[in-house]
């Protein structure tokens, strides 16, 4: 298998808080040889890309977000949405908001398939971004995609007028903006979030 | 109810079952051998605590709608990953209920998913009794092959 360049591997942290479905979604990755981390959380999912809480603004506080060049970088991550339920409304939000694919649960190898263009389409927008920094570290060059489950209870607040489904991808947003931001482990070298 | 629409009911719900179950075997291989049996077995220690918290949880002087409509979400999907489509559907009904604060409505519906779930439980524990008989025999597990 010898190949010139360092080969990247693909990265999927799958957020989802069921413990059933997050056995899934890692086999299913795992077979389709992506390397996986779940977590049960939003906030655990930021955390792992290297937000902390206090660095992370409230929604109130970000109305015209600004992007710096480091952030843009993880403006690259691709974010897959999976649901058990079909509402077009929501879905089309998600889609509206920047996320790539919706999955209805339970997801299949075909769904899981879908991802790698996705990431590849990333890791393409980032390989001008990464020469600029030094692109040796094997964290760097990782691949990583992020699903997000749609429907955990910690993010069910229906009456908000931000949307659950939006939330996610706004928190996301919102967590790249202030400048002194921890640099994140990941440099979405086409980290990929799949959320449920 | 019509003969054919019974049929079909019995055809959608057994396909259902065996169509994740199949799906569940695909993910099985020689590295997780087991992956089959440990998924239904999360599945039901998962299910069994959710019963208990909303059985807890419409008990209360004052229920909380809203976690009892979590717990029957996440009941709700992770049927619908295994197949359980009868508990699936026992849980839709379920939320309804949740939604206009019925604690009546609410219990009835908790006995039927209980019910569902138990009938489930007992057909996917049957399913694996088998598998374990036959590799005890010597025999591989036949796979399941259903077209959606």
């Amino acid at each position: 298998m010898g190949m010139a360049a360092a080969e990247a591997q693909f990265h999927v942290l799958a957020v989802d808080d069921s413990l059933i479905d997050r056995k899934l979604i890692e086999r299913l990755l795992k077979t389709s040889s992506y390397q996986v981390t779940t977590v049960d959380s939003g906030s655990k999912a930021l955390e792992f890309l290297g937000w902390h809480d206090n660095d992370m603004c409230t929604k109130q506080e970000l109305i015209s977000p600004k992007i710096n060049q480091e952030s843009s970088n993880l403006r690259n991550i691709p974010v897959v949405i999976m649901s058990s339920e079909n509402v077009p409304s929501r879905i089309n939000r998600c889609l509206e908001e920047g996320a790539e694919e919706f999955f209805l649960k339970p997801v299949r190898l075909a769904d899981v398939n879908k991802l790698k263009p996705h990431m590849m389409k990333a890791k393409g927008k980032n390989v001008q971004k990464n020469e600029e920094h030094s692109p040796n570290s094997e964290e760097e060059e990782a691949e990583i995609e992020v699903e997000i489950n749609l429907e955990s209870p910690s993010q069910a607040q229906p009456q908000a007028s931000q949307t659950n489904s939006n939330s996610k991808r706004k928190s996301v947003e919102e967590g790249r903006l202030s400048p002194d931001r921890t640099r994140p482990r990941y440099n979405a070298n086409g980290l990929t979030v799949m959320s449920s | 109810m019509e003969v054919d629409q019974l049929q079909r009911s019995f055809r959608d719900y057994t396909n259902a079952l065996f169509r994740e179950f199949g799906q569940l075997q695909l993910l099985q291989d020689e590295s997780n051998p087991d992956f089959v049996v440990e998924v239904v077995s999360l599945f039901f220690e998962d299910s069994e605590r959710l019963l208990n918290d909303l059985t807890t949880a419409l008990d209360q002087q004052n229920v909380d709608f809203k976690k009892i409509d979590a717990h029957v979400h996440q009941l709700k999907g992770s049927s619908s990953s295994i197949g359980a489509q009868r508990v699936r559907n026992a849980c839709t009904d379920f939320r309804s209920f949740c939604e206009v604060q019925n604690v009546e409505g609410c219990l009835k519906c908790l006995q039927n998913v209980k019910q569902e779930y138990l009938l489930v439980k007992a057909k996917l524990e049957a399913l694996l009794r088998l598998e374990q008989q036959i590799l005890a025999a010597g025999g591989t597990v036949p796979m399941l092959d259903y077209i959606a």
